[in-house]
């Protein structure tokens, strides 16, 4: 096991190289230090002087990635690469492009509290209902209701997220005055401004999430364990929960699992759309503003995550079943 | 069992209680419980917080609603007068020039422009004028100041003044007017200002080097993008051109004649900037925690921000030092039955702040609006209310709507303009090289202004985008402009029938395009057609793809060919700064209310792909720019006014714009808001609202019933599917093994 975690460890940091470098280059075939500090200073008699001195001021007067009129290893050292990425294993974001005031590590951490406030009942809240939905439709395998409500999954999944936003929005907070349309408050006061983004968000994954798992728990069902169960004369309710759910538990940590990531970085539409101020919107804001700080640390933080979920969602393995091993 | 049932039951009992409270808790209000009952005006603000707070740096419109109550510029504009009237606010008042010449010689104040050497302002200071409540005022008892040796540790986890537990003020002095504008020689922030004031300020070119120098040796040893950084203290060094002749006397050194010099004085560049805030904030870890002018101001504004959430809410309270103002008692014809005289002589800021929450999405947005939780959709954007006009012209029900809600859309034209440029130094429609290919290029232009319908586009189709057509660069309601005057049609696209100005018949624009070598829109010698390309400064967004089809109909009653090269903004610019574009999309939002902020965009000097100036088209005119050269030094008055027919004659022949629509500027208010009047100039209209709080109680709640029926119904849907589901689930329960088959057996099978 440690053997393992050891070499996920290792691998991870690759990774995290590898990310950190396709950003840069990605970003920087896109922008141009010039274009970053033409957007941030302002549209209006923006002189070539004003943008060397934001450029040198944020270190962006440096070649990107290789220093020629350095020498030895300086060469490679004193770039605008190195120097932001070092930092970043540090785990240092250090301070926004866009304005000097903004400490980013200290935003990631205000914002990633309030991103927590809308994942984790989602995340929990979704992993219940698909379940539970899934195993209703087995339950009723080969019936009107499992029917319809596969045509039900089938409809909700094919609407796009806006939509749900948009109804929502104008059902529950224009007409029926139940909900406020976009804000945020801290606190307890914060729930009435979950509510309508958990409820479309939960509704929006719904529908795919319970025809996936639904497949996998009829794809159980069929098996010789389950056929025993009965035998003994167990009820159906029972064979579902006891025996198939637990057997089918790889396949929905591995589904689940994949959402981890974004129970931490938020959701960039609907915090967007319900004026959440968490981590996804902080990843709006920064790419339309090209903060290239802020878009890389985010990126970093997020390839960190899908690491660590990943090893968590193994690790979820040998305790669903105890045939895995990890070595 | 009985343990575990109990446990349940409480467990269910909690449930039901936070269900019951949520439920009773539920409502659309954004807001906290009576916060509708306080004095506060509601607003909401797009995208991110705004960027700049600090006097030096900010040149944002977003940023102005907050710059323009937390600081109080020399002078600022009468809130109701147009064409725009300049009263002073810091100042004692708006003073005129003494001209002096090489030899430091008084001139007359008519002395010809070429005689002065420099224009000297003595402007007499507000006396007893204090800051706002801050920390870096704050002194102990020995009369020291009390924040201004903090170590990183004592800063803790500040991130606010109002963190501290004091806070102090002091009087505003010359000096600290003295101290801004030599902060605009800075090297810490960006001053997109100060090649502007270098050119005028005399000595704050070579003040700039002296800073930078200085400066560099403060920062040896220093990582470049360290967040602390010493204190720049700006009153070592003395600027030659702004200096306090007393406590309360400022003294400005303008080179030569510059009559705008006194527009610059009314934005937040020329507000007072205390030394105590600057050395206040360059102590360590201040940077770090969001301490800085950037976010928190230090003004004597009627306003103080009390709350910076970053992107998501900014809050401004009344500064209790303000040293007061009251409403003006005179304003245009029409203010009086508008009611915009009823608070005639009344004490400023009438409301007790403002504050702004994040809304990133229009719809949303327009919802809060009708719903009466904003006040005002936003502060610093004028289009709200032409929106909502033609939402309202669109539909009646609408229409009904917001009649029944009492919504109030004022709506002018104001000095900002979308226009249709021609790159001159494009080969097809710039200047052209030969005198033959000008001419020719020329009349290609003209034909292209004439087929452009500005009048269908921004007054019938696109209005909520709307305006009435250019017939120049001049804005209307700024000395001499002609604008919307009998005689102010430009001929070039325009034509008089019947006494009424039409634009003329697309036949006129045809005749020019054939005489420019294009009859029918193909080339006279190779036959090909001609296709021009649609530089575009924006990906098309289904809106704006609306507009870009439109325009590309107008081009196609020539017969010819618009291609849309559509690129984001930075690379939009990229090619603007090489000069590479054919035909773009430009608008201006003006500084100030005086011509020359617009002509200066068409002054050759200014060439965007020469210079990097704002002349977007880069065109030049050598008898243009001579004319404007001579413009910026006259007063207002006939021989300006001779001066700018003469320009304007010129461009609108040579047409290096298609001179576009001045949009309107609509702002969107409440019933309960009152004193609004709709300028893009005007940038501190927060402190001449005034709300009625007790009106906006009582419509939020009509506004707002909740409506539970829909839920009880979907409960009973819910109950209904159960109950189902129950009813199957029994079927099969009961169900035998044995399946009956569906066909007999055929017999003899």
């Amino acid at each position: 096991m440690l053997n393992y975690l050891i070499r996920r460890v290792g691998y991870g940091v690759l990774i995290l190289i590898g990310v950190n470098l396709f950003t840069f280059i990605l970003f920087f075939t896109v922008n141009t230090p010039d274009d970053m500090a033409r957007l941030n200073i302002g549209g209006k008699r923006v002189t070539q002087e004003q943008i060397e001195k934001w450029k040198t001021e944020r270190g962006y007067d440096k070649p990107l990635y290789w220093n020629e009129k350095e020498q030895g290893s300086e060469k490679a050292t004193n770039t605008v690469f190195w120097d932001r990425s070092v930092s970043l294993f540090a785990l240092n974001f250090g301070r926004s492009d866009a304005q000097n005031a903004i400490d980013i590590g200290h935003e990631i951490k205000t914002r990633m509290g309030v991103s927590l406030q809308l994942a984790v009942p989602l995340f929990i809240l979704q992993v219940i209902a698909s379940v539970a939905f899934a195993l209703l439709l087995v339950f009723f395998r080969h019936s009107r209701i499992d029917f319809w409500g596969v045509v039900l999954c089938v409809l909700m999944l094919s609407i796009s997220s806006l939509f749900y936003i948009i109804v929502g929005q104008l059902t529950f907070s224009r007409l029926l005055h139940l909900v406020p349309m976009s804000g945020w408050a801290g606190g307890l006061d914060a729930a009435k401004f979950l509510l309508l983004p958990i409820g479309l968000c939960l509704l929006s994954r719904l529908g795919g999430e319970a025809r996936l798992y639904r497949a996998m728990f009829l794809e159980e069902i069929g098996k010789d364990y389950v056929r025993t169960a009965r035998a003994k004369g167990l009820s159906e309710a029972v064979v579902l929960f006891r025996h198939v759910l637990k057997n089918a538990l790889i396949p929905i940590i591995t589904s689940a699992g994949s959402y981890l990531p974004y129970v931490f970085l938020g959701s960039l539409v609907f915090e967007s759309f319900f004026g959440i101020p968490g981590l996804g919107a902080f990843v709006i804001e920064a790419i339309t503003g090209q903060d290239f700080a802020i878009v890389r640390s985010m990126v970093f933080l997020g390839a960190v995550l899908y690491i660590a979920s990943n090893v968590v969602i193994d690790l979820a393995y040998t305790w669903a079943d105890p045939r895995v091993r990890l070595t | 069992m009985a343990g575990l049932s109990t446990r349940f039951a409480w467990l269910a009992r909690l449930l039901m209680l936070a269900c019951a409270s949520l439920l009773g808790a539920c409502n659309n209000s954004p807001y906290a419980e009576g916060a509708a009952a306080n004095n506060i005006l509601f607003n909401s603000f797009d995208e991110r917080s705004p960027r700049y707070l600090d006097p030096t740096a900010s040149y944002l419109n977003p940023e102005t609603p907050y710059t323009f109550s937390a600081y109080e510029p020399l002078y600022g504009y009468h809130y109701l007068k147009r064409p725009y009237e300049i009263v002073p606010k810091a100042a004692e008042a708006v003073v005129k020039p003494a001209y002096i010449d090489k030899n430091g010689q008084r001139l007359p104040d008519d002395a010809p422009a070429e005689q002065i050497a420099e224009s000297i302002y003595d402007i007499p200071l507000k006396k007893g004028v204090l800051y706002a409540p801050h920390p870096a005022f704050a002194k102990d008892e020995k009369g020291e100041l009390l924040y201004h040796h903090l170590t990183r540790a004592q800063l803790g986890n500040k991130r606010s003044p109002l963190d501290f537990e004091k806070q102090g003020t002091r009087e505003l002095v010359a000096d600290d007017f003295v101290y801004a504008f030599k902060r605009h020689a800075t090297t810490r922030i960006e001053a997109p200002i100060f090649a502007v004031f270098a050119d005028y300020i005399v000595g704050l070119k070579d003040y700039g080097k002296l800073v930078k120098d200085e400066d560099a040796k403060l920062l040896a040893g220093l990582r470049e993008d360290s967040p602390d950084k010493p204190f720049l203290d700006f009153r070592k060094w003395p600027l030659a051109g702004v200096v306090a002749l007393d406590k309360y006397t400022l003294r400005m050194r303008i080179k030569g004649k510059y009559p705008q010099w006194k527009y610059w004085l009314t934005l937040t560049f020329a507000s007072p900037v205390p030394w105590e805030a600057d050395a206040f904030y360059a102590q360590p870890g201040m940077a770090e925690n969001g301490l800085s002018m950037i976010r928190w101001p230090v003004g004597t504004g009627p306003l103080m921000l009390t709350e910076y959430q970053q992107d998501q809410k900014l809050v401004m309270k009344r500064n209790p030092n303000f040293h007061g103002e009251t409403y003006p008692c005179d304003g245009n014809p029409g203010d009086k039955e508008a009611g915009l005289l009823d608070d005639c002589g009344k004490p400023l800021p009438f409301v007790d702040g403002f504050e702004s929450i994040i809304i990133k999405e229009r719809v949303p947005r327009k919802e809060m609006f009708k719903q009466g939780y904003l006040d005002v959709p936003e502060l610093e954007r004028p289009e709200w209310g032409v929106e909502f006009s033609s939402d309202a012209d669109d539909s009646d029900d609408v229409k009904r709507l917001f009649d029944a809600r009492g919504f109030k859309f004022p709506q002018t034209t104001d000095i900002n303009n979308w226009y249709l440029g021609f790159n001159w130094f494009d080969p097809v429609v710039g200047k052209g090289d030969t005198p033959e290919r000008q001419v020719k290029n020329r009349k290609l232009r003209q034909a292209l202004s004439i087929a452009i319908d500005w009048e269908e586009g921004y007054q019938r189709i696109f209005r909520n985008r709307g305006g009435d057509a250019a017939h120049g660069p001049i804005p209307p309601g700024v000395f001499g402009s002609r604008e919307g005057k009998p005689d102010g049609f430009n001929p070039v696209t325009h034509r008089l029938v019947d006494g009424r100005v039409e634009r003329r018949p697309i036949e006129d624009a045809k005749r020019l395009l054939a005489e420019a070598g294009y009859p029918d829109g193909r080339d006279a010698k190779t036959g090909k057609p001609l296709v021009l390309n649609y530089d575009y400064q924006r990906t098309l967004t289904p809106e704006l793809k609306s507009e870009v089809d439109w325009m590309v109909k107008q081009f196609a009653k020539l017969n010819i060919q618009l291609e849309i090269r559509a690129t984001d903004f930075n690379q939009h610019q990229e090619k603007m700064l090489k000069g590479k574009e054919q035909i773009f999309w430009a608008g201006w939002l003006g500084d100030y209310p005086d011509a020359e902020n617009f002509l200066f965009q068409l002054y050759g000097p200014n060439a965007k792909a020469v210079t990097q100036g704002e002349n977007s088209a880069n065109y030049s005119n050598p008898e243009y720019d001579k004319l404007y050269v001579k413009m910026q030094t006259l007063d207002d008055g006939p021989e300006k006014q001779k001066v700018m027919d003469e320009m304007l004659a010129i461009v609108r022949e040579d047409a290096p714009w298609a001179w576009g629509y001045w949009a309107y500027v609509g702002l969107a208010f409440q019933s309960w808001v009152h004193n609004g009047k709709p300028s893009i100039v005007i940038r501190d209209q927060v402190k001449y609202y005034r709300i009625d709080p007790a009106v906006r109680v009582a419509k939020q709640a009509e506004w707002n019933k909740p409506t539970w029926w829909p839920i009880g119904l979907l409960g009973l849907g819910v109950l209904a599917l159960v109950a189902v589901g129950w009813r199957s689930h029994s079927a099969r329960q009961r169900a035998t093994a044995k399946v009956r088959p569906a066909v007999a057996p055929a017999a003899g099978g």
